[in-house]
């Protein structure tokens, strides 16, 4: 005999016109090999991947490219900018990254800053508006403000991105009322990007409810990326369920669960 | 003759671009060409020709998050 598990039926997320199963998008980052990597995003379950545009090794000994790992045509590969500290070098790999010929989506990041990689909202918002021109679905890595989000919606971008906490820092989401905020004033997806550290900020991200989650390092740097990817995948499932149901309201005093009537003398 | 390929000085055979990558024996569908700050399409990489002193960038995917 089997049991099924109701869950609330839910839209499938659509960004720029393409629809992912998934909310959970991973990264290709920092695993200690690449088949741990590969049974990683299998276990997460996303369909969509990061990656990042480097020059090729010509000695060629000690790295190859992602794609020997990865399918693309199982998987969305969404090419990032990071490492870009200007506009100007961020479209240059945006383009670049298009060249290769599998889609135009970008994740843009322009960071501001060494210590916090913290993103360069002016910086972003001017790369955003001539990569939307040249017909990119930009999909821009900020911090959890409601102004550049709204400014970053109105440029074009095809999602918004807004930070749990810093790049690698899996300090989870230092902010739940702004990332509420935004995801209650923007039409475009709003999917958290970087800081996650465990399955329960994952949880807790999609309690709020936006429409994704994008992660790297929490599951990369676990000690079992594969069982942590599994982890990030239901957890992810869980928040955003919680988010559907509907979540009871807070007191600050304790009501009985059982009935007070019906008590012995 | 003397090429600057992802920021080092390389000395190369004279040719197109799909001549150079075949001499650095790079595949043209898994690397993306940029030279002298122009994006090559792969279409174009064998009427593409190298000079003395051009500047060649050749990037392809690696993980990153």
């Amino acid at each position: 005999m089997t049991t099924a598990v109701e869950t609330i039926r839910d839209e499938p997320l659509t960004i720029g016109g393409q629809t992912f199963q998934s909310r959970l998008m991973v990264g290709t980052g920092k695993y200690p090999d690449m088949e741990t990597m590969v049974r990683a995003i299998e276990a997460s379950g996303a369909d969509v991947v990061t990656v990042a545009v480097r020059r090729v090794n010509l000695d060629r000994s000690k790295e190859s490219s992602v794609l020997h790992f990865l399918d693309p045509k199982k998987i969305f590969l969404l090419a990032n900018t990071a490492g870009c500290y200007n506009a100007a070098d961020a479209i240059r790999y945006a383009r670049l990254a298009r060249e290769a010929g599998f889609n135009d989506f970008v994740k843009l990041e322009v960071i501001g800053d060494e210590e916090t990689l913290l993103p360069d909202v002016a910086g972003l918002l001017e790369a955003a508006k001539v990569l939307v021109q040249e017909g990119f679905k930009v999909l821009a890595y900020t911090n959890e403000d409601l102004i550049t989000a709204l400014r970053l919606e109105d440029a074009g971008c095809a999602a918004v991105m807004p930070l749990a906490s810093p790049i690698g820092s899996g300090l989870g989401l230092l902010n739940p009322f702004s990332v509420r905020t935004i995801k209650r004033r923007l039409r475009v997806p709003v999917v958290v990007d970087a800081g996650v550290g465990t399955a329960s900020d994952a949880c807790v991200t999609m309690e709020q409810g936006v429409d994704g989650i994008l992660m790297n390092t929490a599951i990369a740097a676990a000690q079992d990326p594969v069982a942590m990817a599994t982890a990030m995948r239901l957890a992810t499932i869980a928040g955003r369920q919680a988010f559907l149901a509907g979540r009871m309201p807070k007191r600050e005093v304790a009501m009985p669960s059982s009935p007070t009537k019906g008590m012995l003398d | 003759m003397d090429v600057v390929i992802n920021g080092e000085h390389r000395q190369v055979k004279s040719g197109t671009l799909l001549e150079l990558l075949a001499e650095l024996e790079l595949d043209p569908r898994a690397v993306v060409v940029e030279h002298n700050r122009k994006i090559v399409r792969r279409v174009g990489l064998g009427d593409a020709t190298v000079s003395e002193g051009d500047a060649i960038e050749l990037v392809h995917f690696v993980g990153g998050g």
